[in-house]
């Protein structure tokens, strides 16, 4: 609706509202009616006579280059609703950010010392899947004599383990986000069954059609027994 | 009423979308140009205050039903999340509970203008019907909402007007199952009572669209209760000025608003209601929410169970009638001297009421009450029909710009413009 004054011929100030009259006519006595045939816009107000005497204003074309104290108004008062309506609606967005229960889960501790040598532990972080695997010596050395150039996605093992007994990956596909099958595929890594995805005992992919590695989440040891996922 | 000449935008691509949908020319013709009397006081800012405080309730209820769960065993748990995890929860709902409370009192101030100045007289029926359609509407929406925390006086609510039902002779107790879902309020009267609050502020959406089309049909009432005469010298167009005066009167109501919300938002809210309902437990002192006092001291007045149901129904529904059961040909109250004396007592009743249906049960309220709504009735079925047709008026003004200027003509002689 603010733009219907704006695309009507109107009078304009510096904020060219609000002032229904045509630049060109003369002030008119009071009770007489403006014709307002070919201005094809915006309608009169009903008693243009009364009106402008309500004003007092006359206008010429003097009177309305200069921004006026109404004009000030104007936009000192759009300025600070305007600051005023971002402070209403910056709550109503942000309440749907994740909140501060969601938050808390953020970064999980989880405890090394039952999950044996070979054994893969699937644990929940921020919603999904995290893989902890316990690395035999095998595994280790697999992944770490892969030579760089069989790699769609290459990196080495010693970038993606801190500790190289220790694989912590994310369990979510990263082609579509199925949940990937530990000690499946040839490498004895994981195989995704939803299109076939093969990674290996680094994580890394493969075979198939995921782009790539299955990725290593921020983490941290508390301890030899202990670390903090995220 | 509106008197304008077609809006045509200016450009090409506004004019091709303007000969298939003409929503820019109704926008222009309803709030742009529309003529509205040049009398009115501020209490004519009170519609857009409520359609304002719709869209607020709608907005911050959506907000809330993202984090709400509408479980018997998890209600009372997700309010909590929502006032103490959810980023700008406790504003929000806040916001939404205390926003119920000035939506009432907005509409109160509304009706109570629409009495006073014979809103609601010929040819404003239609309008003012709608209205206490939307009336109904919103105190279905309000005490539904309050059972959704599911707090003892939520649970406690829902147990007392449900009950309503049971007064009604052979298929109450049906009717009291079929709205429960059981053999009490449980857990599904709770689910179905949450999608009921979500989808009723939209009929109310709607039928205030159709309200505001019938106040358009027939154009404002005014201060004088005289008719708009000469468009021009009469009324004023509806942007820049009563656009401005709205504005103003918003922010004067929000500035209220803002107090309870921020300062004393808990003010309004039963302490009991912070306790998880049991429905073993009934609480020492039920009260409904002060909107809907009135009427609750009007149902316990009466000792009969179905007479008390039937006068409660009675207490809103006769509003309905009011401009048939109103003889007088006169509408503003301000020429009509006795009319106004029985206004101020009739409100006066319903403020009586409300305080007595916050006081615990006794003989003495209960004598008062039974006055009260001896008053109340007696003011709509009674003193309405009788006192238009014995009153005597003051003269009216012979137009709405001769009431006007009839406030500065004493100072001024020759042919003055009216005051800004």
């Amino acid at each position: 609706m603010d733009n219907l004054g704006e695309r009507c011929e109107i009078a304009r100030t510096a904020t060219g509202r609000f002032l229904h009259e045509p630049v060109r006519e003369p002030a008119t006595a009071v009770g007489a009616r403006v014709e307002t045939a070919g201005r094809g816009g915006h309608a009169s107000p009903l008693a243009p006579g009364l009106w402008r005497n309500d004003l007092g204003v006359q206008l010429s074309s003097a009177a309305i280059e200069k921004p006026n104290r109404r004009d000030f108004l104007y936009i000192a008062t759009a300025a600070v609703g305007a600051v005023g309506a971002g402070a209403v609606v910056w709550p109503l967005i942000d309440q749907m950010n994740p909140d501060a229960s969601t938050l808390a889960l953020a970064s999980i501790e989880v405890d090394l010392a039952p999950i044996a040598e070979g054994q893969i532990v699937t644990v929940k972080w921020r919603g999904g899947p995290v893989f902890v695997r316990h690395r035999t010596k095998k595994e280790i050395d697999d992944a770490v004599n892969t030579p760089l150039s069989e790699l769609k996605d290459p990196q080495t093992d010693q970038e993606r383990a801190k500790k190289p007994e220790w694989l912590i990956v994310s369990g979510v596909c990263t082609h579509l986000g199925c949940v990937p099958l530990g000690h499946e595929g040839q490498y004895e890594g994981w195989k995704c069954p939803c299109h076939g995805s093969v990674y290996d005992t680094s994580g890394r992919i493969r075979q198939g059609p995921a782009p790539a590695n299955l990725p290593v989440p921020e983490y941290t040891f508390l301890s030899d027994t202990r670390v903090k996922i995220g | 009423m509106s008197g304008s000449p077609t809006y045509v935008p200016k450009s090409a691509l506004g004019r091709w979308f303007e000969s298939r949908l003409p929503v820019m020319g109704l926008v222009h013709s309803s709030f742009v140009a529309y003529p509205v009397p040049r009398n009115l006081n501020y209490l004519w800012t009170f519609g857009a205050i409520l359609a304002f405080m719709l869209t607020a309730q709608i907005v911050t209820g959506v907000i809330l039903a993202m984090h709400y769960v509408p479980s018997a065993t998890l209600a009372f748990a997700s309010i909590e999340h929502i006032m103490r995890d959810v980023n700008y929860g406790w504003l929000i709902r806040y916001l939404h509970t205390n926003g119920a409370s000035m939506f009432f009192f907005a509409v109160y101030v509304h009706m109570f203008r629409g009495i006073y100045y014979g809103s609601y007289k010929a040819p404003r029926e239609v309008l003012w019907i709608l209205g206490v359609i939307i009336y109904l509407l919103m105190m279905a929406t309000a005490f539904m909402g309050y059972v959704l925390p599911w707090g003892s006086m939520s649970f406690a609510g829902a147990t007392v007007i449900t009950n309503l039902f049971t007064a009604l002779p052979l298929i109450g107790t049906g009717v009291a199952h079929w709205l429960w879902g059981g053999y009490a309020v449980g857990d599904p009267t709770l689910n179905r009572f949450f999608s009921l609050h979500y989808l009723l502020p939209f009929m109310i959406a709607g039928v205030v669209g159709l309200h505001v089309w019938a106040l358009h049909v027939a154009g404002q009432n005014n201060p004088d209760g005289v008719e708009v005469q000469n468009v021009e010298r009469d009324t004023v167009a509806f942007t820049p000025y009563a656009t401005i005066k709205d504005l103003f009167g918003l922010s004067i109501f929000l500035i209220l608003y803002a107090w309870f919300v921020f300062y004393i938002p808990t003010y309004l809210l039963d302490a009991d209601n912070s306790v998880p309902a049991n429905p073993l437990v009934t609480p020492a002192h039920i009260v409904p929410e002060w909107y809907l006092l009135p009427f609750y001291a009007i149902l316990r007045a009466i000792p009969n169970k179905l007479v008390g149901v039937v006068a409660l129904a009675a207490a809103i529904i006769l509003l309905a009638f009011l401009p048939w059961l109103d003889t007088s040909k006169v509408k503003s109250a301000k020429y009509r001297p006795a009319f106004r004396v029985f206004f101020w007592l009739f409100v006066v009743c319903c403020v009586g009421l409300g305080y007595l249906g916050s006081q615990e049960v006794s003989d003495t309220t209960t004598w008062v009450a039974r006055i009260l709504a001896l008053g109340y009735f007696g003011f709509l079925l009674v003193v309405l029909p009788v006192l238009g047709l014995i009153e005597k008026t003051k003269p009216l003004p012979a137009s709405i710009a001769d009431a006007v200027l009839a406030k500065t003509k004493p100072a001024e002689a020759a042919a003055p413009p009216a005051s800004r």
